[in-house]
């Protein structure tokens, strides 16, 4: 649990954190609040001789409430979204999820943007991304992008991004609706065994829209359009649930690791999603 | 110095001795970040030690390349097996009298084992160097199953000869290390062959691991001026690594000392000597420089001492009526790569043989066949007495077995068997005399505190619930009685590579009326420096704040065999109490020459001597300390000092009643303890807050054993669990809420009456979580399942129950 020596860098604005990006290149990379990459480093499975830390650049942080729009600063600490007035307002559903992940020292410093940027499977807030159909604003040598939630994975530890782009910041729409993370894990701290993450909305004691989305049921994010759109136009009754359900499930991969195997963490994604969509209907 | 105004009873709770709930005195340094660790020693010119270690579980080593090593700027040095050779430390003794390798000699047998040992000037260089060692390995068949072990043409222990007897008797195999047996096994054959009720199950107490907060480390400096080594350590026996650094060296012992500083937790994990400690001790010989070696998260719980690990197949026979009428029991014991368990010498498998529990059983008989895997070595006990919570679990699921077998109340099967009160000191069929026991008062109260009557019937009526599909969670009431068997222990049959069991308290009185006593053993979070002065404030009437207590350094404190297996309230606080004593007889001498009466004609009280039928006549315990530095008297030397060696007539039977209320999840195999309520009888009651705070923190370690914390490995040796992440422990919100009760039954051959309680919790904790469990599914079948009790486990029996429908 020693690390083997590297240059540590504290850029203040986002042109040097591409500068020095651009400059040592593979060798590179950008830390955020460190609880992911700091023990993959301690163990030697990452070796990173150029480390670039982003907490002092400027303009990173920050939550703005713009009628529907959300946009989150990517350095803003889980800490940060769990405090947030206006958020536990607009998108409860973070906090809900925020809750959720590791322990109040690990929330102190983990970031949101950390948590989507480097496609770990086992984090909570992809999932939930996708589930709002949030979009990243990647920064790279070539400029400002914006990839959806939904296209960012592409397989653990891979995704849209290139290695010269940062995840600056988050923006998605929340106009309301019932809501849910619910997540199944053996301990405080620990990845869940199932996930889900479900926004509805309910007109007329119908449901006008719903949205499904998994985390660490398959080595992506899952988000199940079927199973949204099972929901859709019922009464979210026994039947509509256990199409969806069964939708979502067809959806995910898992695979077996010390949380148990394949058929079980199959079973407990399937009642881990019912409560999900069962727990926002209530909330709609 | 006269205080006629105080009562007695103001001078008995100035004293803070025995009963009183004092403050642990040693809180302050730890709550504040001011404890002083192994790793918080730095020297002038210290070096840093750190491994190379196997990535295969079995694998011959064909070469090892250090060039690469050597050659980073700070490294001073790459110690390999052959460097050891000459020295003869390529391998050590373990404590269970077989042998280790301290560095891989030719093989590997285990991943994680010591390969090289590289001495850097910096931590970060050291870490640096041991990716430069070019190792090449040769990979062998692995074996992790104990019994496949003892089937397979493969040998694991070249280094024994084929047919040799080992330590403890002949060997049947060549991954077999013994067979110990006790009991009589035809008798006991017998009556389970006629028995009209036989259950028979067989029981794995799976792998885990003590896993303390602090790793194992140490500082060795050899100073080659007055050829002295100065060995600062994690050591749970201090003393006992002092004799065997100096047997292992050859340096005198006099020359050797040994320093436990504050010890982060140890639960049997420190009590062993590793390879650490040696290639520090060797490495700090040949560069003449202190070198330290700690260990990490990983390497501790990978390399360092396992715990459990036992195949329990049992046999239990009673009369329809439930009268239990003999025991049998086969364990297959995985000890790993060596036989390192810490037991006494002539119990390989500890104290298993206490499996008879809390029961009048008639007739038992226990073998332990011990074999050798490709997993790491160890077989250490876990906040227990040796092997005392595997024989607690093996019972108390046997009974919960046998309660099934004859469709009969497991707490009435209890009742009914039971050792009776009028039956102490009773004889158990495996050889223990047990002190003393009231255990159907305990029961009583214990089923009365939770309304047992009342839990059945809400349980019934959930099973009724859950059978019409109105809900999906199940209820488990979790009853154990335990009993434990603790304070290793009489010399005549406890000794730990041929050292006797004893331990040693000495007190020296200040002349103004204040004490140092030091203990040969060594507090890890046990209090010893609260408990150990409540004591002597009893004994010698100055108060326990004026006392401190001393101990963990070899040079200073008097031999002893430390800290485990509960001993230290049962022998060292037996030490205190007679050393004590002895202070008292000389103060009584003194306070009679100074009131100008006979010595018979004095009495202590609380804190004084008064003469008897006139208390208004009295010289205080204070008065007579600096009487005795200051005063000729005739006769008697100056000076109020006093050492005492205690050799315990008998082991203790601290015992207690655990009972578990568990909802349980069907479809996720999620589960909630909702009550817990632990009775613990430890006879006399030192300070109960002390006992409270140890009873939370082994239930907290029984519940994570029973619910979730293993060793686990896959069939190529890998290790599963060697973070935190995979190895559990609890936070503050997995742990349960304990309610926490006692009865008073004092030990009749100890001194003040205790009995010792760090470890009860986690001997009677485990069984109560594990039949909770199993008791919430019995109504649906269930006989027996493995722990640890995690969610898909627990999903698993509803699954096979066919509860997932």
């Amino acid at each position: 649990m020693v690390p083997a020596s590297f240059e540590y860098y504290r850029p203040t604005d986002v042109s040097s954190v591409i500068a020095l990006i651009t400059q040592h290149g593979d060798d590179a990379r950008v830390m955020a609040g460190g609880h992911s990459l700091i023990p993959m480093m301690k163990l030697r499975m990452a070796e990173i001789p150029h480390l670039i830390d982003l907490q002092d650049v400027a303009g990173l942080t920050g939550i703005t409430i713009d009628g529907f729009t959300v946009r989150i600063g990517a350095m803003t600490t889980q800490t940060e979204l769990i405090d947030h007035p206006g958020l536990r307002q607009t998108a409860p559903i973070l906090r809900e999820a925020a809750l959720q992940i590791a322990d109040p020292q690990v929330r102190c410093m983990g970031t949101i943007g950390g948590n989507v940027a480097n496609g770990d499977p086992g984090n909570d807030m992809p999932g939930l991304m996708q589930c709002l159909n949030a979009q990243f604003t990647l920064i790279g040598p070539d400029g400002e992008r914006t990839v959806a939630a939904r296209d960012y994975y592409e397989a653990a530890y891979f995704t849209a991004r290139s290695e010269e782009e940062v995840l600056t910041s988050i923006h998605f729409s929340a106009r309301g609706g019932g809501y849910c993370y619910e997540k199944q894990k053996r301990k405080i701290g620990d990845y869940a065994t199932a996930a889900c993450a479900v926004t509805l909305y309910k007109e007329e004691g119908l449901c006008a829209g719903a949205s499904i989305a998994m985390t660490n049921l398959s080595d992506v994010p899952v988000w199940s359009k079927a199973a949204g759109l099972a929901l859709d136009g019922t009464s979210v009754d026994a039947n509509a649930v256990k199409s969806a359900v069964e939708a979502a499930v067809a959806d995910i991969d898992p695979s077996e690791d010390n949380r148990g195997p394949v058929d079980f963490k199959v079973y407990v994604a399937g009642v881990i999603i019912k409560r999900a969509i069962e727990s926002a209907w209530s909330r709609a | 110095m006269k205080d006629d105004i105080q009562t007695r009873e103001d001078r008995v709770s100035n004293l803070k001795g025995l009963g009183s709930s004092r403050k642990r005195v040693e809180d302050a340094r730890f709550t504040q970040g001011k404890g002083n660790y192994v790793d918080d020693i730095k020297m002038p010119g210290m070096l840093h030690g750190d491994f190379v270690r196997s990535p295969h579980a079995h694998a011959r080593v064909k070469s090892i390349n250090i060039e690469q090593a050597m050659a980073l700027d700070g490294v001073v040095a790459v110690l390999t097996a052959k460097d050891l050779e000459p020295l003869n430390l390529h391998w050590m003794p373990t404590l269970a009298g077989d042998k280790q390798m301290v560095l891989a000699d030719g093989k590997v047998l285990f991943q994680g084992q010591e390969v090289a040992f590289v001495v850097a000037r910096d931590r970060y260089v050291a870490a640096d160097a041991v990716e430069l060692v070019e190792v090449e390995y040769e990979e062998l068949p692995v074996l992790v199953n104990p019994f496949a072990a003892l089937e397979s043409e493969v040998v694991l222990r070249e280094d024994l000869e084929a047919g040799a007897d080992g330590a403890h008797g002949p060997r049947k195999h060549h991954n077999h290390i013994f067979l110990w047996e006790e009991g009589d096994k035809v008798a006991t054959e017998q009556v389970l062959d006629n028995a009209e009720v036989v259950a028979e199950e067989t029981v794995y107490y799976h792998r885990t691991h003590p896993c303390p907060l602090e790793t194992c480390g140490t500082v060795a400096s050899m100073d080659k001026v007055n050829g002295k080594l100065t060995l600062y350590g994690t050591f749970q026996a201090p003393h006992v690594v002092r004799t065997v650094a100096s047997i292992l060296s050859g340096i005198e012992e006099h020359n050797i000392r040994v320093v436990s500083p504050d010890i982060g937790g140890g639960f049997g994990n420190k009590v062993g000597v590793y390879p650490g400690y040696v290639c520090a001790i060797v490495a700090s010989i040949v560069t003449g420089a202190p070198v330290k070696w700690v260990e990490d998260r990983m390497e501790n719980l990978m390399a360092t001492a396992f715990a459990r690990d036992y195949w329990m197949k049992g046999r239990i026979s009673a009369t329809r009526e439930g009268k239990i009428t003999g025991l049998h029991c086969h364990v297959t014991a995985d000890h790993g790569a060596f036989d390192a368990c810490a037991d006494p010498t002539k119990y390989p498998a500890g104290f298993f043989h206490i499996c008879t529990g809390s029961y009048d059983i008639p007739v038992a008989y226990v073998g332990v066949d011990g074999v050798y895997t490709n997993k790491a070595p160890g077989g250490v006990a876990y906040r227990c007495s040796f092997r005392v919570t595997e024989a607690a679990y093996f019972i108390e699921r046997m009974i919960e077995v046998l309660a099934i077998e004859l469709d009969m109340d497991a707490a009435e099967l209890r009742r009914i068997n039971f050792i009776k009160k009028e039956q102490f000191p009773y004889q158990s069929a495996l050889g223990w005399e047990y002190d003393s026991g009231n255990y159907h008062t305990a029961w009583d109260k214990a089923l009365e505190a939770v309304q047992y009557n009342h839990l059945r019937k809400e349980q019934a009526e959930r099973v009724e619930a859950f059978k019409k599909g109105e809900t999906r969670k199940l209820l488990g009431i979790g009853l154990t009685f335990f009993t434990e068997i603790v304070g290793a222990g009489p010399v005549k049959n406890c000794d730990i590579l041929g050292m006797g069991m004893f331990d040693s308290c000495e007190i020296r009185i200040h002349p103004t009326g204040s004490a140092i006593a030091r203990l040969g053993t060594i507090s890890q979070g046990q209090g010893h420096a609260t408990t150990f002065a409540q004591i002597l404030a009893t004994e010698i009437g100055l108060p326990a704040d004026s006392i401190t207590v001393e101990e963990g350094d070899t040079d200073t404190a008097p031999y002893g065999l430390g800290t485990y297996g509960s001993r230290s309230t049962p022998v060292a606080g037996a030490a205190t109490a007679l050393a004590g004593r002895k202070i008292r007889a000389k103060a009584q001498m003194i306070a009679a020459y100074l009131l100008e009466v006979h010595d018979d004609d004095v009495e202590f009280d609380v804190d004084r001597f008064v003469v008897k039928g006139a208390p208004e006549r009295f010289k205080t315990m204070k008065e007579i300390a600096f009487a005795a530095y200051n005063q000729a008297i005739p006769g008697v030397e100056p000076g109020l000092e006093a050492v005492s060696y205690y050799d315990p007539p008998n082991m203790t039977y601290p015992f207690g009643a655990y009972i578990c209320v568990m909802e349980i999840d069907v479809d996720t195999g999620t589960t909630e303890i909702r009550q817990f309520y632990a009775l613990d009888d430890c006879g006399t009651r030192i300070n109960p807050m002390v006992i409270e705070g140890q009873v939370h923190g082994g239930l907290t370690e029984a519940f994570a054993i029973a619910m979730g914390q293993e060793i686990a490995y896959d069939e190529l040796g890998n290790c599963k669990t060697g973070t935190l992440m995979d190895f559990f422990i609890p936070t503050s919100w997995e742990t349960p809420h304990y309610t926490t009760d006692h009865t008073e039954t004092p030990s009749p051959h100890h001194p003040i009456g205790a009995k010792g309680v760090g470890e009860s919790p986690n001997v009677g904790g485990v069984p109560a979580f594990s039949n909770a469990v199993h008791d919430a599914f019995r109504p649906f079948g269930l006989r027996h399942a493995n722990m640890p009790h995690d969610h898909w486990r627990v999903w698993k029996i509803a699954n096979d129950l066919g509860l997932h429908v």
